[in-house]
């Protein structure tokens, strides 16, 4: 690795910065819509129709069991895409 | 064999398993004692997590209060799943990075003050304490409903056990033990649900038989909804609790989650910072694999039970039926002298006759279904493991919070690795003995305080490790007037509300509309406000601090 000065180094930690906030924004974004959106505030909109294929009322679908299904897709994308951030930015740990 | 003979046969197994695993795993140093060496792989790591989460409230009493709640129960399936994005997105990876054995560790380091590091300390006792005693009651429950011994015998051979293993193998013993008692806790709650689901929905998947259909055609849900409303109760799937106050308590429930400590100290046992973000999600698929069943057994049993029951006659009812009233947690009071059951809701002109308690459930859920009797004992077996998990992580940090962040870090940092492990090892012992007399002594408030634990926990917790991370301009002043605004807020509410005066709370009453349940979730916006407007009447956190934060923000780097 070229040493780069230090002024440089910062702003690329930085730039990491705020590459994770935007992911993680994004992703808090969904957790609150699948949660608080479809499990809580349009549980009683949704519920008028079923989970395709199946007899859940979808809100109360949402709410028991959907939503959980979704919190573990957004913690191993998560986990996935900071990878791959902190390879690009050369941040990998030994 | 009997279902007592059964129980003593799996219970004795299952211990034997537990003991066999803690000599195999003992501590040797401090490291080893308060985080197991760092060495731990995620996967395993997730295991042990969601043992350790998983308490008796989650294997014993969620599926019954859900069964009685209906869609209101969601707040808990929600509520302590969702916690988990947040742990995973805003704080284990960089508490990992930051890498020392305690909350209390951070909390004094990052803000600069022993004031921030004795309030973190406290806060993380009391915490702990009025849960931990929640599972050694627990554990005397179904030990003297399953042995037929009476509860102090039930809590002091459950004391024996976690003195056994916290003791002696700290961190370390308790990670191997946790995998151990997911494994039995797992397959006794799944083992039954199975059979469950065969018997009414003709599917051996659980998860799905929520969704499917029974015997005479009709959709499980849709048939519950038309039980409800015969005999009175709200419907089933839309829940009688205002729309604001569920989503206040979810979210006092995931921010509560994502504040507790000890699951948080669990992510700094992983190697790296890769690993702590990628064993939140092992967690939570380890604790989702119940909490997705948990719906399922809560529906069936509900659908069971008012079969069974409803407007038959007293005569017929069968052996449990009988066995679990000698308990008091099952009452019927035939006020109309007719012979039957009554069981009937709110929105009903007929009196209702019975009561049952929640954690009936899935305790007698097997015998209720008609299951053999190794299905039973082995129910009994899973409750203990999940209590067990839950208390030996609990003690854990009450002894690291006493012999590292009190008597290392406040009052005699020069103290030698040896006296630090020994003196980690009294405390856990005497921690060990204290929950146990309030296991067998439960201070009538213990079930009502391990609820608002949650609340507590979101409104002091919570804020002040997300800022002390998101934020560098954050001191000590801010975080400090946070915290206490935000928990001196929800202890009075919850004080006011339930025990000052508990005739008050009522919805028309309450802020809002919000019951002390979700009062937490204000609680944490006002420290963030509070710890907000203040700091700026401080300086900023010294350079050095600056440079930690920055370094916890990025894994690789070292700070130089």
């Amino acid at each position: 690795m070229t040493s780069s000065p230090p002024s440089e180094l910062q702003d690329r930690g930085s730039q990491y910065w705020r590459r994770n906030i935007r992911l993680l924004l994004g992703l808090l974004a969904v957790w609150a819509t699948v949660s608080f959106g479809c499990g809580i505030l349009l549980h009683h909109f949704l519920d008028n129709y079923t989970l395709p294929g199946s007899e859940y009322p979808l809100g109360f679908w949402f709410a028991q069991q959907g939503s959980i299904l979704v919190f573990i897709a957004i913690v191993f994308y998560y986990a996935h895409a900071m990878s791959k951030l902190d390879r690009e930015f050369d941040l990998e740990e030994e | 064999m009997d279902v007592q003979g059964w129980s003593i046969l799996l219970i004795t197994l299952s211990f034997a398993l537990y003991i066999g695993v803690a000599i195999a795993s003992r501590a040797s140093s401090t490291k080893e004692f308060y985080i197991a060496g760092g060495g731990v792989h995620p996967v395993v790591n997730g295991m042990a997590t969601a043992a350790d989460w998983m308490s008796a409230a989650s294997f014993i009493s969620m599926a019954g209060a859900i069964s009685f709640l209906g869609y209101d129960g969601s707040v808990y399936l929600m509520g302590w799943t969702g916690g988990y994005v947040l742990l995973a997105l805003l704080l284990a990876p960089y508490l990992r990075k930051f890498g020392k054995f305690t909350i209390p560790d951070f909390v004094g380091d990052r803000y600069e003050s022993s004031t921030a590091r004795i309030v973190a300390i406290v806060c993380a006792i009391f915490v702990s304490f009025t849960y931990v005693s929640g599972q050694m009651q627990g554990v005397g429950i179904v030990l003297s409903r399953f042995l037929e011994v009476d509860t102090t015998t039930g809590v002091m051979i459950g004391m024996g056990i976690v003195f056994f293993y916290a003791v002696l193998g700290g961190m370390k013993g308790i990670t191997y033990t946790q995998v151990a008692q997911y494994c039995v806790l797992i397959f006794a709650y799944m083992v039954p649900a199975i059979f469950l689901a065969l018997h009414m929905v003709d599917t051996p998947i659980p998860q799905l038989g929520l969704g499917g259909t029974l015997e005479n055609g009709t959709p499980l849900l849709a048939n519950l909804n038309n039980l409800h409303q015969d005999l009175g109760f709200a419907s089933y799937t839309s829940g009688s609790r205002a729309t604001i106050d569920v989503f206040f308590i979810t979210a006092a429930l995931m921010a509560g989650t994502a504040g507790l400590p000890h699951v948080i100290v669990r992510f700094y046992t992983v190697p790296k910072v890769k690993d702590a973000r990628r064993s939140v999600g092992w967690a939570l698929v380890f604790i989702a694999i119940l909490y997705t069943t948990a719906p399922a057994i809560a529906a069936f049993a509900r659908t069971n039970l008012l079969q069974t029951v409803s407007g038959q006659a007293y005569e017929d009812m069968p052996e449990w039926f009988n066995k679990w009233e000698t308990t008091g947690l099952l009452v019927h009071n035939d006020l109309n002298g007719d012979g039957l059951i009554q069981y009937t809701g709110p929105n009903s002109d007929v009196p209702n006759e019975l009561t049952v308690h929640k954690d009936i459930m899935v305790l007698a859920n097997p015998e209720i279904a008609g299951l053999p009797n190794w299905v039973v004992a082995l129910v009994a077996a899973g409750g203990l493991a999940a209590a067990l998990s839950t208390a030996a992580g609990l003690l854990l940090v009450v002894s690291s919070a006493v012999s590292h962040d009190l008597l290392k870090r406040c009052l005699k940092p020069d103290i030698s690795e040896r006296d630090e492990l020994r003196a980690a090892r009294i405390s856990a012992g005497f921690a060990v003995c204290l929950a146990g007399w309030f296991g067998v002594h439960p201070p009538g408030f213990v079930a009502e305080v391990v609820a608002f634990a949650f609340g507590l926990a979101a409104s002091s917790f919570f804020p002040v490790l997300v800022m002390g991370i998101f934020s560098k301009r954050m001191n000590g002043l801010g975080a400090i007037s946070g915290m206490i605004a935000g928990i001196s807020f929800t202890a009075g509410y919850i004080l006011w509300f339930k025990f000052i005066s508990p005739e008050s709370s009522k919805a028309e009453n309450w802020w809002f509309g919000i019951s002390p349940e979700g009062i937490g979730t204000l609680g944490m916006l006002l420290n963030f406000l509070v710890a907000g407007a203040i700091h700026r009447f401080a300086p900023p956190p010294s350079h050095e601090t600056q440079k930690m934060v920055e370094a916890i923000r990025t894994p690789g780097s070292t700070t130089k």
